[in-house]
């Protein structure tokens, strides 16, 4: 895959920048950002914008309405609230940085360490913040305040490391998801120090998520703080958001507005941080959302679901109802978010008969597997069927015309006359129950048999794919057994209802070449014995020449050719085929070269 | 040519590779057990065998992101079984890495002309000299120069592990350890990525030590091979003969195993394999039923 890139060398400075372009695109973000900067300009140019002092006093004028001296009227001591606001905004906004600063550095280093080398320090650091948290926070700062007097920046300090290990969790859970990725290995066999290695490679992950934490903390320092100045623990002389609350609320009966200012602007601060770490979260997971339009959408699924039983969907065409399966023309299709349809599969048709394996091989993104799910009726909900049509036994499972698959046709069929055998087995088997229960489930929804015939069936079906100890491993959990065996339960499991097609995607792919020749030997013959009907998903034509009688070439969604295994493998006529086959290593020369001087089949 | 004539440079001994075991006073994980290789300059040594076998972990030792508990590694005739990281940082010119999965050996977060820096400005290049070689190196892996300011989601698997490559050949280094570079890979693209890794060969005389779990491609891209097989190396030799006709039972189930791109051939193949196993697992019947 070396053709060349065709994106313009712009896209990468755009993606630097489109973060805090997808900000501001965010209104919540574009308002809480507008809020928060005005807050800081206020706060940094306190004293050319407040006309008074924050703790000038007129005995003269207390408790006053807001007239063209005093914009928002006097306190009970006849300071100016309008400057009190201003200077309150500086000290608040400060020490809500403090805290965090406080925060970030305890406990970003420490979950830097802890994470990276784990061991001792990271027990130690594990211990310290189990404490830290189980401390009343409240308590804490009361003490302190009873310790060291009144002052809001200690009480921040204080409560910044109350709050550190929220830091500290969040940088070492980061770290650790990233230690052991290969870029980092890469960077160790370069020699990088670790301290390069962490500046270098690990902040830029913890980077984003402690941007959000920060937003969200200066928020909760914020009503902290004054919660605390609201009891009256703050210092009376010093003037925040927090003092001005509880000296309004002493007053409230006589004048509620001087209640008001000062609550509107801490609702808005904490408000703003908290919208702006939601928008910085919302920008940094931004995927394309891309909406199916609801007029679009076919009424069919429910439609199709009431009028199913009563009206039959349109016959097949005379003559192609002895094929098992037949797809016919298709096209799949993704919606893009400019309303479009992105294809996936084009015009693919193919029949496979009863006792017969078909092959679809190609490589990734060649929409083999889209094909096989389109049979299955496994797509995504988003997925449409551009056109054609799919026909199992005779009977339509995507009608001509229709545009998503038939679920209530297809979940009749599911399990029961057409199975599935996965590519990773292991992820196909659920941990937490035994694999006797998974295959014994199913058995008794889809033929009705009773618990115990099912489970005779489970264990005569595991010695029928070669299990040799089939009752222990009936009652054993997934991780208990290796991955081979694994495949064989899921193929025990695809038979056990008795199907008349099988549907195998890539089933030998994650497994040990070894393994893989014992699994190709049970399923060719199981399929011998059970005379089902194969589609076999594969990119490895070694595969395909050990199992299929015919087999389909895809390429860029396309079918390109297809034919009897013989003569597509022996005289390939498409180019693109002939380029598959000339990239096999078995029988070529070794170390010549295999694509740059001519390829000239072997 | 004989090992002795090409002058070795890197011998293995007795290699022995243990990762603690989980929980306290467990018993330590053995993952090697007494390998022995050795890889002379201009040489590839192709190390296959199955998941579990320890391919990987020897790979991994030879760089030093394993813990070796016993046996030596010697490097050019130096002893780097325990180097510290600054001995690292001065082997890292000679002994490099490319990685099985090109989605996750490259920092997401980096540029490609970052990326392949690195190794650079840890050697001391200063940076008029590191862009010189950079564009060298996108070239000589066929990649277009102005890849330098693109992050590596822009780019295909494939091209992916061509910056990979760059990035182990950007300090000219006498070995490369390559863990199974073309196991994530499209078959064609599988095709071109083991041209390059021969034509750069060809141009440079760089070593490889090749891991992959695929018989195929250690036949095509290597001189000698090894076999691992439970931590241990059992079969060793020249390409021709392990890959071909092999000794150990083991290789030679392993060669049967692998299907073939032809019905008729792999159907003899298959019968082979039957054949091998049944011998294999009862030697004396078979013997008995042939005289």
């Amino acid at each position: 895959m070396t053709e060349p890139v065709q994106i313009n060398a712009s896209t990468a400075t755009l993606a630097r920048t489109s973060v805090f372009k997808r900000i501001l695109k965010n209104p919540m973000g574009l308002f809480a950002i507008a809020v928060l900067s005005i807050m800081i300009l206020v706060a940094i140019f306190a004293g050319w914008i407040a006309p008074f002092g924050e703790n000038t006093a007129n005995i003269g004028k207390t408790l006053a309405g807001a007239d063209s001296v005093n914009l928002l009227g006097t306190d009970s001591a006849g300071r100016d609230t309008f400057s009190r606001l201003v200077f309150g905004a500086q000290t608040t906004l400060l020490s809500a940085l403090l805290c965090a600063a406080v925060a970030i550095s305890i406990g970003l280093p420490a979950g830097l360490i802890a994470g990276y080398y784990s061991g001792p320090f990271d027990s130690a650091a594990n211990w310290v913040v189990n404490v830290l948290m189980a401390l009343p926070g409240i308590i804490v700062l009361l003490t302190i305040r009873a310790a060291f007097g009144p002052s809001v920046w200690i009480s921040m300090i204080a409560f910044g490391i109350l709050i550190s290990p929220g830091y500290f969790r969040l940088t070492r859970t980061a770290v650790q998801s990233v230690r052991n990725e290969l870029y980092v290995d890469a960077a160790r066999v370069s020699g990088l120090s670790d301290s390069r290695i962490i500046t270098r490679h690990i902040f830029s992950v913890v980077r984003a998520p402690i941007i959000i934490q920060t937003a969200i903390v200066c928020g909760v320092a914020i009503s902290i703080q004054s919660g605390l100045e609201f009891l009256g623990l703050g210092d009376p002389t010093v003037a925040t958001w927090g003092v001005m609350l509880s000296e309004g609320f002493k007053n409230v009966y006589l004048t509620p507005t001087l209640l008001l200012w000062p609550a509107l602007a801490i609702g808005l601060a904490v408000g703003s941080l908290v919208l702006l770490g939601n928008a910085v979260r919302d920008a940094l997971e931004d995927r394309e959302k891309v909406t199916v339009s609801k007029r679009n959408d076919p009424p069919t699924v429910a439609l199709q679901m009431q009028r199913g039983p009563r009206k039959r969907t349109a016959s097949v065409e005379v003559g192609t109802e002895k094929h098992l399966v037949k797809v016919s023309h298709l096209a799949i299709g993704y919606p893009q978010a400019n309303g479009t349809l992105k294809p996936v599969v084009n015009d693919v048709s193919f029949t496979v008969d009863r006792g017969e394996v078909l092959g679809i091989v190609g490589e990734s993104g060649s929409g083999k597997s889209q094909t096989a799910f389109s049979i299955l009726g496994l797509l995504p909900p988003e997925a449409r069927i551009i056109s054609g049509s799919i026909q199992f036994d005779g009977e339509y499972t995507v009608a001509p015309g229709e545009d998503i698959v038939n679920q209530s046709r297809l979940s009749e069929l599911r399990g029961k006359r057409i199975s599935y055998i996965p590519q990773e087995p292991m992820s196909n088997l659920d941990p937490a129950y035994t694999i006797g229960s998974q295959l014994v489930a199913p058995m008794v929804k889809v033929l009705g048999i009773s618990k115990a015939e099912a489970k005779k069936r489970a264990l005569k079906l595991l010695s029928d794919v070669g299990i040799v100890d089939p009752a222990r491993t009936f009652g054993a959990y997934p991780h208990e057994v290796s991955g081979g065996m694994a495949q064989r339960v899921l193929i025990a499991g695809a038979i056990s209802c008795e199907p008349d097609l099988i549907i195998a995607d890539e089933p030998t792919t994650a497994l040990d070449v070894t393994v893989q020749a014992e699994v190709l030997d049970l399923i060719r013959d199981l399929q011998k014995r059970l005379g089902v009907g194969v589609i076999l998903v594969t990119h490895n034509f070694g595969v395909v020449a050990d199992l299929c009688d015919r087999v389909v070439v895809m390429q860029a969604g396309r079918l390109v050719e297809g034919g009897e295994v013989r003569e597509i493998l022996g005289t390939p006529q498409d180019p693109y085929t002939i380029t598959l086959l000339d990239s096999m290593l078995e029988n070529k020369t070794p170390m010549t070269m295999l694509v740059s001087q001519g390829g000239t089949k072997s | 040519m004989t090992d002795a004539a090409r002058g070795d440079l890197l011998v293995v001994d007795d290699l022995i590779v243990e990762y603690p075991g989980k929980g306290f006073r467990a018993k330590p994980f053995r993952a090697l057990t007494d390998v022995s290789i050795r890889i002379g300059q201009g040489e590839t040594l192709g190390l296959v065998g199955e998941s579990g076998s320890g391919k990987t972990t020897l790979g991994r030792a030879v760089l030093g992101l394993a813990p070796v508990t016993g046996g030596r590694i010697t490097f050019e005739g130096e002893d780097i079984s325990h180097a510290s990281r600054k001995q690292r940082q001065k082997l890292s010119r000679d002994l490099q890495v490319v990685f099985q999965d090109p989605y996750t050996s490259l920092n997401p977060a980096m540029e490609i002309g970052e990326i392949l820096a690195e190794p650079l400005t840890i050697q001391g290049i200063g940076p008029a000299e590191s862009k010189a070689r950079i564009k060298e190196l996108l070239d000589h892996v066929n990649l277009p120069s102005d890849a330098l300011h693109r992050q590596p989601r822009e780019f295909s698997g494939g091209q992916r592990q061509r910056v990979a490559i760059a990035r182990a050949l950007a300090l000219s280094p006498k070995l490369i350890v390559c863990d199974e570079p073309v196991s994530a890979l499209d078959l064609t693209t599988q095709a071109r990525v083991l041209d390059l890794f021969l034509q750069i060969q060809q141009d440079t005389g760089v070593s490889y030590l090749f891991v992959s779990h695929d018989l195929d491609v250690v036949r095509h891209i290597s001189h000698r091979v090894a076999v691992m097989y439970h931590g241990e190396i059992v079969e060793q030799g020249p390409a021709s003969q392990v890959t071909v006709a092999p000794q150990h039972p083991y290789t030679q189930r392993l060669l049967l195993a692998s299907p073939v791109p032809d019905p008729d051939r792999q159907e003899v193949r298959r019968a082979n394999r039957r054949r091998l196993l049944d011998e294999q697992k009862n030697p004396d019947l078979v013997a008995a039923a042939g005289s």
